[in-house]
Parts: structure tokens; C-alpha cells; sequence
């Protein structure tokens, strides 16, 4: 009987364990790291099935998003709006409708943004909305390429994601720069040494240095905290919906939990008397 | 179409109106009756589980297409945009883009479970033959799909899979050229992968159909492969079977649930979160996991041809399974060498999928280091020596199974389906009042 309990119960269980963690080992193939840097893995507030996103290390992420990376990143898939919105860095429940936060429309306003005029149908430059989207950096690839020595800066809305490491990646990619280059290793003019970019080499400049910015809050600006912070402004813009996607997903577990220990009790009353 | 002898009675006018006129009523209340054999244990839950996989994939699949939007320009950004803006998006890609790994993972449980159990054999063939056709389409459909977002991994996946047809001798090229409607992957190509991609599940749910139509005509097999012989041998489908396969659904649902709501990437690739470009190859192509052996046996081969014909042949071989197994004895509880094949086999499954996914000049094992001109280099087993090797396994399971069926003893199988539940004890009555 034990025997049959096993094959018939365990077996299919432990198979499904199995494929599982299949699956993950495959997907989390990380860059190559050949150097002697060693990747700092930071507790990040969004981690776990309960964690969310710290608003004021967002509020700060922003910050260096609009003072450093937007003198050459886009943002090309969030909109101003989305920064007022449900488990963003500015939601405010007063202002349900991020359209109305103030933050939001000052933050808009804050940038130049392309349009025509609906009158004389000339080009214009007017302020942001909370409607808009992060306009463009460059008009287009090519001017963004002979911009920057023939590399295009990526678009940072998903780079998150995009990356094998995902936020400790790009974490340790900021605050690597200063490691030193093994002596053998030659760097192209136009590229740089970063021991976290596959190859060593990345076209980008180190972006961070000590007291680039000044925190509205008074927080120190180190490199270190500058990089954690606008990391977590873009696990943010990466996956903007992930706090909404955790409740529901407890609910969901809870609901589904219950719902299995009703159908266990149902099949053993069905079966109450069958030997099977 | 059940072939019981139907018990329905309409209980009112209108029923006993449309029962003579179309009796689907009665269709409906003989499936719920079907007599299932009663030691059917949670391996047979998986028919139930991909039903509703199937189903769900079209909902969230038909609900997706309305936001999609099928240009090169526009297409990344759209997935974007289902997944910021739209309604309950955030769920409803995740849904659907996990959905095809969690129909994958219960069709190969699904498949491996009727290996076996041995029920693709008579007179159960057609079964069988019917669930290869509905694997083969849904591989197709899987790999439109990954087309669709436009990323990195959809456009060179796209390009090399398509690029299989340019290795057809004569006509390749041009066939290339036909199916991509271009000389390479381009806004045709993600036109018509986006329409056939809409279509083909109806192809599934048309073959699904025809699936469980044939298996209600030939019955169901069971663990121990005997076929029913008394009344006591079967259940009632209803509500028998009913609740223990929503049981199993309901543990289905947990484990997707946990992947759509914590780990929505887990299954996916990194790169796909980068806009498909065609003048950048990614350092490695790497298909979605459940593509990944048949992607490993590709590679064992140099010759691209070869490799390719290998790849379908690790398919077709499923197709003339039910011929290749000579033995009598369907359930491989009682064939302890063809059990012993058996596992070998699914472990070479394993190892190939683990080669897929790695790079073939990477080393598996290493058992020492040689200097070579004044480099050293690693002694050991690469991947391509290691998907070769679970090639070879692979299909010595298909050329082992006819002879082993003329030469293995089978151990003592029970005379019927109550024996084996029951041992030698007073046999229960199957179906308490």
C-alpha cells in the first residue's frame, strides 16, 4: 500500500519539482564574469513574494534617471503618468488619477517635448504632460549613434529584464568602474573597462561620481547609493504593475490553497468506497 | 459517440424535443457516465489538465490580439503596452506567455505517461497517432508565438528555424523565400506567423476533438494495461474521475499560479526584453526550454541537412511507435528490462535538453588539464560529444523496443483490473449505492 502511495502520489510530485528546477537552472544563465570582480548581491526591498518597491529609493532613482542617464537613455515605453500610478515612485492616494498629481504634472512639465502646432502645423517644442510619454533623446539612431562613437545608448524602460542578472547586473555594472584592468587586457579608444560588462569593455563612460547629484533628501550621494537607487528606479519602470501582481498572487495562492483541500476531501468522500 | 450504452432520459418536453432532433443533451450526460477503469491513478489526471490548458491559452490568446499590434515598428512596444496599460494586462501576458510552458511541461508528462503505461498500442493506435499530430501543431503554434513580442530571441529564434527550409536540397531556397515572404525574417513574416498563429489552436482543439472521440471508442487503458472485463473493472467517469482530475487541477493551477504572479520570466529568456534587431546576433540562440533536446540533437551533427532530418526523425519515430513496440504486454510495471529502457530514455531526454541550453564547445566534465603547443586545454566531455551521446540513447530506445518484445519474459500480470486493486481479498462491489 505505501509502496502504491508512493509511485501513485510522490512520483508525479516529485517529477513536477524536477521539471521545475529544470527550468530555472536553464534560465538563469548570467553573463561571464572572467575577471576577479566579485558581484555584490545587495538586499533589495522588491525581492521575495512579499517585497515592494521603496519609495524613497525610487523618488532618489528618478532623480538620477532625469540628472544622469537622460542626458543619453530613453524611457521610451513609460509615461509621465505612470510615475503618479499605483505602486509607483509618486503615487499619492489623494490623487488616484496620477493626471491631477502635482508631482507628476511638475515633473512633466519639467521636460521639452516635440509636437506640431495643431493650428499652423509647424513644429513646435512645448512642455510635458502627465499624458506624454519620455520623449526621445536623440531624433533618431543615427544621431544618437554619432553622438556617442557609433553606440546607441539602449533604451533603459526594460533593462531590468533585459539583462541575466537582472537589478544586481546593472547594480554592479554602476559601481564597477573603478576595479582595476588586468594589465594584459588592451581597451579600444571610445571604450572603457567594466569587469561586469560581458567582454570588459563598454562604450559608456562611468556614469556615477561622488556628489553628481544633490539629493532632494538629504541622503549622502555616493556611488554606491546613486546606483542602488536608480536601479531600483528601473526594476520599477521594468515591471511597474509587480506590487499589484503580488497581492493578487497571495489571494490567488490563498484561494487556490483552500480550494485544493476542498477537492482532496471531495475525492475522499467519493472514493470513500472504492479500494483503488 | 461514446460507445456505452446511453442511460440519459430527458425528464421534460423540451428535452425529450431536442433529444430526438439533436441529442447532444445526451452526448453530454454519456461522456459524464463513460465507464473509466477504476485503478486510473494522477499520471491519467494530465488529458483533463491540457484540456485546460488549451483552453486557456485561447482566452488569454483572443483577448491579447485585440492589443497586439503585428508590425515590426510596433509590435515590442505593444507587448508593453498590454503589460502597463490595458486592463488587467499585467495578468493576461503572463497568463499567456507562462500558459505554453505549463501546456508543454503537462503534454510531456501526458506523452511519457502513455510510453509507459504502453497505450499506444492496440487498439489504441489512432489515440496515439492523433495526440503526435496535436504535439507537432502545438510546437508550431509555441514557435509563432515566440515570434510575436519582437524581441531578440523571437527574431533570430525566427531566423534560424526558418532557415532549416533553405537546407531542403533544389527547392530550398526559394522555399525559404516563400515562407518568410521575404529574403529574410521581416514585417511579412511577423504578418502571416501573427495570423497562423491564431489559427493553428483551432487545428489543436479540432485534433483534440478527434483525440478523445478515438479514446472513447477504443476506452481507456489503465496502469496495469487489461483491458476492463467486468462491470466491477470501471468507475462512472462522473464523479468518480471527475473530482480526483479536479484535484489534480487545482495542484495544476497552484504551480502556474506561482509562476505567473513570482516568477512571470523564470521560463523566458532575458534577451527577448530587448527590441528584435537585425543587424545584432545574440551570442547565443537558445530556444524556449521545451525545444531545447530536439535543439541539442540538431547540433550533434555537423552536416546542417543531416541535423535536420535527425531533429524530424526524433519526432516522426513517435508516429510508428505502436508498431515498433512488438510486445504484447502493454504496462511497463511487468516488463522490468523494456521499465529499465524506459528511464534511460527519459534521462536522455534530460541530458539533451541540458546540452540545448548550454553552448556545445562548453565542457560537461573535465578530468584534467593538457598543455597543447603551450595552451592548455581542458580533457573531458563537451556538450557535443554529450547531445551526441543522448542522440544515440534517444533513439536506441526505438530501435530496442522491437526486439525486446520478442525476447523479454513480462512477470506475472494480474487476470483483472479488480484483482489487481484487491490482491487475493473478498472483492468490494466497485460503486457503493
Amino acid at each position: 500500500m505505501m509502496l502504491r502511495l508512493v509511485k501513485n502520489k510522490v512520483a508525479p510530485a516529485a517529477a513536477l519539482v524536477g521539471m521545475i528546477a529544470g527550468g530555472l537552472t536553464i534560465s538563469h544563465a548570467a553573463g561571464s564574469y572572467d575577471f576577479d570582480y566579485e558581484m555584490k548581491y545587495p538586499h533589495w526591498h522588491f525581492e521575495g513574494p512579499f517585497g515592494t518597491y521603496d519609495r524613497a529609493a525610487m523618488q532618489r532613482g528618478y532623480q538620477i534617471y532625469r540628472e544622469v542617464c537622460a542626458a543619453c537613455h530613453g524611457l521610451e515605453h513609460v509615461s509621465f503618468r505612470h510615475l503618479g500610478d499605483k505602486g509607483g515612485p509618486y503615487y499619492d492616494e489623494n490623487y488616484p488619477d496620477p493626471n491631477s498629481n502635482p508631482y507628476v504634472k511638475a515633473f512633466a512639465a519639467d521636460w521639452l517635448i516635440q509636437d506640431i502646432d495643431s493650428e499652423t502645423g509647424d513644429t513646435i517644442e512645448r512642455q510635458g504632460t502627465p499624458a506624454d510619454k519620455f520623449p526621445p533623446i536623440y531624433p533618431n539612431d543615427a544621431a544618437a549613434a554619432g553622438s556617442n562613437g557609433g553606440a546607441i545608448p539602449p533604451d533603459l524602460s526594460v533593462m531590468v529584464s533585459a539583462r541575466g542578472g537582472g537589478a544586481d547586473y546593472l547594480y554592479n555594472l554602476l559601481i564597477a568602474y573603478d576595479e582595476p584592468k588586468p594589465e594584459k587586457m588592451v581597451i579600444s579608444p571610445g571604450t572603457y573597462f567594466n569587469p561586469v560588462m560581458d567582454g570588459g569593455a563598454i562604450a559608456m563612460a562611468a556614469p556615477l561620481i561622488d556628489d553628481i547629484v544633490e539629493y532632494a533628501d538629504g541622503t549622502p550621494a555616493t556611488v554606491d547609493q546613486m546606483a542602488a537607487d536608480v536601479t531600483e528606479f528601473l526594476a520599477w519602470t521594468a515591471d511597474p504593475k509587480m506590487e499589484a501582481r503580488k497581492n493578487t498572487g497571495l489571494m490567488t495562492m490563498i484561494y487556490l490553497t483552500i480550494l485544493a483541500v476542498l477537492m482532496w476531501f471531495s475525492y475522499r468522500r467519493v472514493w470513500r468506497n472504492v479500494e483503488h | 459517440m461514446s460507445g456505452h450504452a446511453s442511460t440519459y432520459e430527458p425528464k421534460y418536453a423540451a428535452g425529450r424535443w431536442l433529444d430526438k432532433r439533436l441529442p447532444i443533451v445526451r452526448m453530454g450526460a454519456d461522456f459524464m457516465t463513460y465507464p473509466s477503469p477504476r485503478n486510473l491513478n494522477y499520471w491519467y489526471t494530465f488529458g483533463g489538465i491540457l484540456t485546460l490548458c488549451l483552453v486557456a491559452q485561447i482566452i488569454t490568446g483572443v483577448i491579447l490580439a485585440m492589443h497586439y499590434v503585428p508590425h515590426i515598428d510596433y509590435a515590442f512596444e505593444s507587448v508593453q503596452r498590454i503589460r502597463r496599460d490595458v486592463p488587467f494586462g499585467w495578468l493576461l501576458q503572463p497568463m499567456h506567455a507562462v500558459g505554453a510552458s505549463m501546456f508543454f511541461f503537462a503534454v510531456y508528462i501526458h506523452m511519457f505517461r502513455g510510453l509507459y503505461y504502453g497505450s499506444y498500442k492496440a487498439p489504441r493506435e489512432m489515440i496515439w497517432i492523433l495526440g503526435c499530430m496535436i504535439y507537432l501543431v502545438m510546437m508550431a503554434t509555441a514557435f509563432l508565438g515566440y515570434t510575436l513580442p519582437w524581441g531578440q530571441m523571437s527574431f533570430w529564434g525566427a531566423t534560424v528555424i526558418t532557415g532549416f527550409f533553405g537546407a531542403v536540397p533544389v527547392v530550398g531556397e526559394s522555399l525559404q523565400q516563400w515562407l518568410l515572404g521575404g529574403f529574410s525574417v521581416n514585417n511579412a513574416t511577423l504578418n502571416r506567423f501573427f495570423a497562423l498563429h491564431y489559427l493553428l489552436p483551432f487545428v489543436i482543439a479540432a485534433f483534440v476533438g478527434l483525440h478523445v472521440w478515438a479514446l472513447h471508442h477504443a476506452g481507456q487503458n489503465n496502469p496495469v494495461g487489461i483491458e476492463p472485463k467486468t462491470k466491477k473493472d470501471t468507475l462512472s467517469f462522473h464523479p468518480y474521475y471527475t473530482v480526483k482530475d479536479g484535484f489534480a487541477v487545482v495542484l495544476f493551477l497552484l504551480i502556474f499560479a506561482f509562476f505567473i504572479f513570482y516568477q512571470p520570466d523564470a521560463l523566458g529568456h532575458s534577451d527577448n526584453y530587448i527590441q528584435a534587431d537585425p543587424l545584432k546576433t545574440p551570442t547565443h540562440i537558445v530556444p524556449e526550454w521545451y525545444f531545447l533536446p530536439f535543439y541539442a540533437i540538431l547540433r550533434a551533427v555537423p552536416d546542417k541537412l543531416m541535423g535536420i532530418l535527425l531533429m524530424l526523425g526524433a519526432i516522426a519515430v513517435l508516429f510508428v511507435l505502436p508498431w515498433l513496440d512488438t510486445s504484447r504486454v502493454r504496462s511497463m510495471r511487468f516488463r522490468p528490462v523494456a521499465r529499465m529502457f524506459f528511464f534511460i530514455f527519459i534521462f536522455a531526454c534530460f541530458i539533451l535538453g541540458l546540452c540545448g541550453a548550454k553552448s556545445p564547445d562548453d565542457m560537461a566534465f573535465t578530468v584534467g588539464e593538457r598543455v597543447v603547443n603551450g595552451e592548455s586545454r581542458l580533457i573531458g566531455l563537451n556538450f557535443v560529444w554529450l547531445s551526441r551521446i543522448g542522440t544515440f540513447l534517444y533513439f536506441s530506445y526505438f530501435l530496442i523496443l522491437p526486439i525486446l518484445g520478442l525476447i523479454e519474459k513480462p512477470t506475472e500480470r494480474p487476470d483483472s483490473i479488480t484483482k489487481s486493486v484487491l490482491g487475493d481479498k473478498h472483492p468490494k462491489p466497485a460503486v457503493s449505492g
